[in-house]
């Protein structure tokens, strides 16, 4: 279970996050939503230890990791996967490489087990063959799946997933959102999807929580999601530009 | 506007960019400090420091050689012409050689290679750092000081004194040709020259400039990679940021290290 508690951050002179409250109960999928900016990004970062938080609390089954060492933090994110907007892989290294990371930097398996571990969970993400190639070689869909075999390949406890869906074909987009729901089901993992693409959002969560202005403003199933009356919620279902929520 | 604000903005101003510039020297100050921190507690990694070093060493050879030919050759027109009437061509060699070996083999060699490795280590680092390939580095627990800037700096600090043995041999030879084809030394009196006033400390000294000049573009570049914000353009900025202050630097401690060495340990 994830826990957040008042979380706030500040950048500069901007409140990104400005009391945040979320829990995540365990193998629960939960969506966060929000327009552009409100800070959604920055809170996987905090979850993650990528970020110091400013104040508040983040409690990860009951430890609270805000605060924590760099060496502390590394022994939670052992337990984490994530799957970044633009993927994130290691320019450098080829595909099978980046699957690869995680397993030579924290266990010591025989070079065949890393091959075996590394080959299965492309498959898993459909990616067959591609072990030497570079991402650079890659289209965004199958870099994202490439990340997505990166964010498992330790058997995590917990997946945050940032916008997996921007740039994406409705295809591509929808063989992403069957993978989130594929890997909630076979690994019993905890997700935070992090998105504003709604037809995914509804595809993937148990959950929804909306974000804007660095406070969650909304949060319930997605039935209650799209029955609502909640003013920021209705603007952005709606995708109107008249409302509480200010454009940026 | 008064003169009083205008002062006061002045002021401001100056405030500012000092409280920037020592916010800067700190931050450099913490990585520096974390960098120390892994070598020791883990060593660095060996794979990666070898790569770098082929990278950064074995890649600026040519660059640094032509460099170098072409100071050994400047260096011999000059001697010739400053020497005309005055001091003994005899000495030709022994003047270019020293002039070499202390100061132009290691500064010049700096300064090519600040340029060439500096640039392109914090352009890659802030192409990562802009695309979140650092912060994917960390969410699977990979230290980026340890993997990325150790092997960089290390390897930068032992190539650069390896390089400036090229550098230096090669801006002798090419003082020699010159020398010997158009200022009308022969080929015997040159290498005399070089024989008669060869002393060990000038070689050590330059090889030591070279050790801490390679510590500091190593360091610059991995520090303004770091430490780059935005897109493309905070990539150009950093890069630029990361030469800049990699050439200023080396000329502040070479005029130190000579100060410290020449003045001091080395003083007759």
């Amino acid at each position: 279970m994830i826990k957040i508690t008042g979380l706030r951050k500040k950048l500069g002179a901007k409140q990104v996050l400005d009391g945040i409250d979320l829990e995540i109960a365990t193998g629960e999928t939960v969506v966060v939503l929000g327009p552009s900016g409100t800070g959604k990004s920055v809170l996987l970062k905090h979850i993650l230890g990528l970020m110091p938080a400013d104040e508040g609390t983040i409690e990860v089954d009951g430890e609270n990791i805000v605060g924590l060492g760099e060496t502390a933090l590394n022994q939670i994110r052992r337990r984490f996967g994530m799957l970044f907007q633009g993927a994130a892989l290691f320019d450098s290294m080829t595909i099978g490489e980046n699957v690869a990371a995680p397993l030579r930097e924290h266990l010591k398996l025989p070079e065949t087990e890393i091959q075996r571990l590394v080959h299965e969970r492309l498959d898993w993400v459909g990616l067959k063959d591609v072990e030497d190639a570079k991402p650079s070689s890659l289209s965004g869909g199958m870099r994202k799946r490439a990340g997505l075999a990166r964010a498992i390949v330790m058997d995590p406890q917990f997946i945050l997933y940032d916008e997996p869906t921007t740039g994406l074909d409705p295809i591509n987009s929808d063989v992403i959102n069957e993978l989130v729901r594929s890997m909630q089901k076979r690994l019993g993992v905890t997700s935070i999807v992090v998105t504003h693409d709604l037809h995914s959002a509804f595809k993937v969560g148990d959950r929804m929580a909306m974000l804007y202005a660095g406070k969650v403003v909304f949060s319930g199933t997605p039935e209650e999601t799209k029955t609502t009356r909640n003013p920021y919620v209705r603007q952005f279902m709606d995708g109107s530009s008249v409302g509480p929520i200010q454009p940026v | 506007m008064s003169y009083a604000s205008v002062w006061r903005s002045g002021a401001n101003f100056l405030i500012g960019r000092v409280a920037g510039a020592l916010a800067q020297i700190g931050s450099v100050t913490l990585m520096y400090g974390d960098m120390i921190r892994y070598t020791l507690l883990r060593g660095p990694a060996f794979r990666l420091v070898v790569e770098q070093m082929n990278t950064i060493g074995v890649g600026s050879l040519g660059l640094v050689m032509v460099v170098s030919v072409f100071t050994g050759a400047v260096a011999a027109v000059q001697a010739a012409y400053q020497f005309a009437s005055v001091v003994p061509l005899k000495y030709i060699g022994s003047v270019i050689m020293r002039s070499i070996i202390i100061e132009l083999g290691p500064v010049l060699t700096a300064l090519v290679v600040g340029g060439r490795v500096g640039a392109s280590i914090a352009a890659e680092l802030g192409t990562m750092k802009v695309t979140e390939q650092i912060d994917a580095m960390r969410a699977i627990g990979i230290n980026p000081i340890r993997y990325l800037i150790v092997p960089r700096v290390v390897a930068a600090t032992i190539m650069l004194p390896v390089i400036t043995i090229f550098a230096n041999a090669i801006g002798i030879f090419g003082g020699y040709v010159v020398a010997v084809t158009s200022v009308g030394v022969s080929s015997a009196t040159y290498v005399n020259g070089l024989k008669d006033f060869f002393y060990m400390k000038d070689l050590m000294s330059g090889l030591l400039k070279a050790v801490v000049f390679g510590n500091i573009i190593g360091t610059m570049g991995c520090y303004f990679g770091m430490a780059t914000e935005g897109g493309a353009e905070g990539v150009g900025t950093a890069t630029t940021r990361a030469v800049v202050s990699s050439c200023v630097l080396v000329l502040i401690m070479d005029y130190l290290l000579a100060s410290v060495l020449f003045r001091i340990i080395f003083a007759e």
